[in-house]
């Protein structure tokens, strides 16, 4: 981590975006044919020609370890400084942090930098599990806000301003709000209005840009969280930015938090071998993004509207897009989400992705009971796209049936905390079945796709409502996850 | 100095051309197009480094990608090429004046404009009335048909770069959507003796028995293609290849051919042992 203005001010040379330092440093090691007696033991892949033949050589000869002229992300002070505080101006950010955890890492840096035992952070229902456990860890308080679901699509939403104002009143002790942008689904909140909100309550506004790392890099894609005002952001450059898979970013504006803590918090939980492979990749990607993003992302943007007329052209699939916005949970989307709703076809989501991926060997992000979803990135092609529409096409034609009725009645229930996720994370528990268990306060969390939001999460209420919705959703074949018993039946409680 | 063009038929396998001129190196959007003269095979053109035709063995080709599924239905009307750039599957097609109207789409028109200029032998009827050009991505074209087309002839290039998506599922299915209830689709097989062609061939194979309920291949002695042997596909939803060759009716429209004929047409179907076993295993 280093700061820009400070970046400047004391070093001699301007870097450009252009050049990635630690890139060019593993580059520069390769070449060098340095003789390695330090670890790993592969010893840039001599020693294991398996690895090495299914990798190839390139790779594995710089899977290396910290050294002196690689520097050491713990505590880096030459090129993964540079590449960090490139990173920084990229995402016009004061500090970024590179992150080989994953975004959970980062997301759970997040919390962790901002709470202490005892505090409580205003978020929505839909937050990621990641969001949840690093509350379990530090022994923070949810105060959750129901972010809403779309009625025709079945799909959790984001939060209104109008309800985060709510909750910003009702708990003026709360130390944070955590907000995705965007959902799974690409449904963004009005973050520049809840950023106002936040800070003229004297709190920290933390978002979850796990899928939103192009925003920053587009023109017609919705406003990143930096701009919006956002104090921290988890940025998942492996998810739509071209880096490895598990190597994330976590950006920041400095004032109301110092990067220093921040890097003390990373370093509680950082691995000490960091993965040069993850950190060399975040270097080359940021750099291709900062230089060519814009392009890459208009790209992106016209063949996901291109695959979104193809799509509503074969009739019955609903690709949806902008004209669900409405200005109160739904403030703008993100049109590179190529999200299809299938009930008009008579198929549930989940049924598409099956036969996608076992008949026409295409691979996408996710379905659930109404919807799918195909994620257009960095790596697509027209020709693609075209073999994912063409086998909708098929799909309709073979399985099509008659439409489907809306599958669930979502309604929110409203949970009753009882224990923070800490307590009844740690507490003595005990198993009973599901049917039983009404009155007890839950230890684990269960989750319902669709909607894609937890019912019960550890330490809240088990409501008859609760329970009957489970059942319901059970019922209705909805996917229903989270407890130790995968069946359902039964379900860990407090003691 | 000699100037030789080397196809790789297998990473330990080339075949070579001598070479007298290279007459175009350019590469469009999709592909690297290369057109030599040569003495041995006169002109060829190449995508992508691999060869696609030469003036002299071309004829083979063209002829049993056309003759076989029209002598099985001469009154075909309505007909629609995927790929065929060069104009030689057009070129066999225009010889039948029952077929009212041929919609070719290749995903490359500067393949065309190169063949027109340097490949009149085979380019020659692209201007026929009946002929139309189209193009865009051939998965995207046929999906929008239904009952459109009497016989589909794929002319693509192998299924390693931009003809990929037509050897697919999906493109089948799309094709089957898009033929009448007597419809014939021919597709240009791969060869069955290389590892790596062989592969694509059985797949093709297994997708396209999955969606037609008559579905047989033939073969055909191509002497620039690799391993010389070429397998083409013949699938349909009800003419089957042998049973309902109309040799009478083929036979009065009078058409000269140098490869084709009716008793090689029957020939074409009788495959060797190790191609059948290769077939029953796409099951």
């Amino acid at each position: 981590m280093i700061m820009r203005d400070a970046e400047n001010e004391f070093s001699n040379k301007r870097i450009s975006q252009e050049s990635a330092p630690l890139y060019e440093a593993l580059a520069k090691y390769r070449a060098d044919r340095i003789v390695p007696f330090d670890v790993p033991g592969h010893k840039q892949g001599k020693g294991a020609p398996e690895l090495a033949e299914f990798l190839g050589l390139k790779c594995l000869s710089v899977d290396v370890n910290s050294m002196k002229p690689l520097d050491n992300l713990s505590h880096p002070t030459s090129v993964i400084r540079d590449a960090e505080s490139l990173a920084a101006s990229a995402f016009n950010a004061d500090a970024a942090f590179f992150m080989i955890g994953g975004t959970t890492s980062a997301v759970q840096a997040m919390i962790m930098s901002v709470c202490r035992a005892g505090d409580s952070v205003i978020i929505p229902r839909n937050v990621h599990r990641s969001a949840i456990n690093a509350m379990i860890l530090c022994g923070v308080n949810p105060i959750y806000v129901d972010p809403g679901i779309h009625p025709g699509l079945g799909i959790s939403l984001g939060m209104a301003a109008a309800d985060v104002s709510s909750a910003i009143r009702d708990n003026p002790g709360a130390k944070a709000v955590f907000v995705n942008n965007p959902t799974y689904y690409g449904i963004c909140p009005d973050l520049a209005r809840i950023a106002d909100m936040t800070h003229a309550a004297g709190m920290i506004l933390l978002a979850d840009e796990a899928h939103g790392t192009h925003f920053y890099f587009g023109e017609r894609l919705p406003m990143p969280a930096m701009a919006a005002g956002a104090d921290m952001s988890s940025i998942s450059m492996h998810k739509t930015g071209g880096s490895l898979t598990q190597s994330s970013l976590l950006i920041m504006r400095q004032g109301r938090i110092d990067p220093g803590y921040v890097r003390t918090i990373i370093n509680l939980t950082q691995t000490t071998s960091a993965s040069y492979l993850l950190m060399g990749s975040l270097d080359i990607a940021r750099r291709a993004l900062s230089t060519r993003g814009r392009e890459i992302f208009e790209k992106a943007c016209d063949m996901a509207g291109y695959a979104r007329s193809e799509v509503n052209g074969i009739g019955g699939y609903y690709a949806f897009s902008r004209e669900i916005i409405n200005g109160g949970n739904i403030a703008d989307f993100d049109v590179t989400k190529l999200s299809v709703n299938t009930l008009g076809v008579g198929l549930a989501g989940i049924e598409v992705y099956d036969l996608l991926r076992d008949d026409y060997g295409i691979q996408i992000e996710f379905g659930d009971m109404g919807n799918l979803l195909a994620i257009i990135s960095v790596g697509d092609t027209r020709h693609n796209l075209e073999r994912l529409v063409s086998s909708l096409s098929e799909i309709k034609r073979l399985h099509g049936r008659g439409e489907l009725e809306g599958l669930m009645d979502h309604e929110y229930i409203p949970p009753i905390v009882r224990l923070s996720p800490r307590e009844a994370f740690y507490a003595p528990r005990r198993t009973l079945p599901l049917s039983s268990s009404e009155g007890e306060i839950s230890s684990e969390f269960v989750m319902c796709y669709p909607p894609g939001i937890p019912i019960l999460a550890p330490g809240e209420l088990i409501t008859r409502e609760a329970l009957d919705y489970i059942l319901y959703a059970l019922d209705r074949g909805c996917l229903v996850m989270g407890p130790q018993d995968m069946t359902l039946r039964s379900l860990n409680v407090v003691k | 100095m000699e100037l030789w063009y080397t196809e790789e038929h297998t990473p330990t396998v080339r075949f070579s051309i001598k070479v007298e001129s290279q007459l175009v190196n350019v590469r469009s959007q999709f592909q690297h197009i290369c057109v030599f003269e040569s003495e041995e095979f006169g002109r060829f053109l190449t995508l992508d480094g691999l060869m696609m035709l030469t003036e002299r063995d071309e004829f083979i080709y063209h002829e049993m990608i056309v003759h076989v599924p029209m002598a099985v239905n001469p009154s075909a009307r309505r007909v629609l090429i995927i790929g065929g750039g060069d104009g030689g599957t057009v070129r066999e097609l225009v010889r039948y004046q029952g077929i009212e109207r041929i919609d070719m789409v290749d995903i490359d028109e500067m393949v065309v404009n190169i063949c027109r200029e340097h490949l009149p032998s085979t380019s020659c009827q692209l201007g026929d009335h009946r002929v139309h050009l189209h193009f865009e991505d051939g998965l995207r074209f046929v999906r929008g048909f239904e009952n459109a087309y009497d016989l589909i002839i794929v002319d693509s290039t192998d299924p390693f770069g931009p003809g990929e998506g037509l050897f697919t599922r999906e493109f089948y299915g799309n094709c089957f959507k898009a033929l009448s209830p007597d419809g014939i689709l021919v597709n240009q097989h791969e060869n069955p003796y290389y590892e790596s062609y062989s592969h694509a061939m059985t797949r093709a194979h297994r997708r396209i028995r999955e969606i037609f309920p008559i579905h047989r291949v033939y073969q055909a002695h191509i002497p620039t293609y690799p391993s010389g042997h070429w397998l083409f596909g013949f699938a349909s939803k009800r003419r089957d290849p042998l049973s309902d060759l109309d040799s009478t009716a083929w036979s009065n429209l009078k058409l000269t051919t140098r490869y084709y004929n009716l008793n090689l047409h029957t020939g074409a179907f009788m495959l060797p042992n190790y191609v059948l076993e290769l077939l029953e295993d796409a099951k």
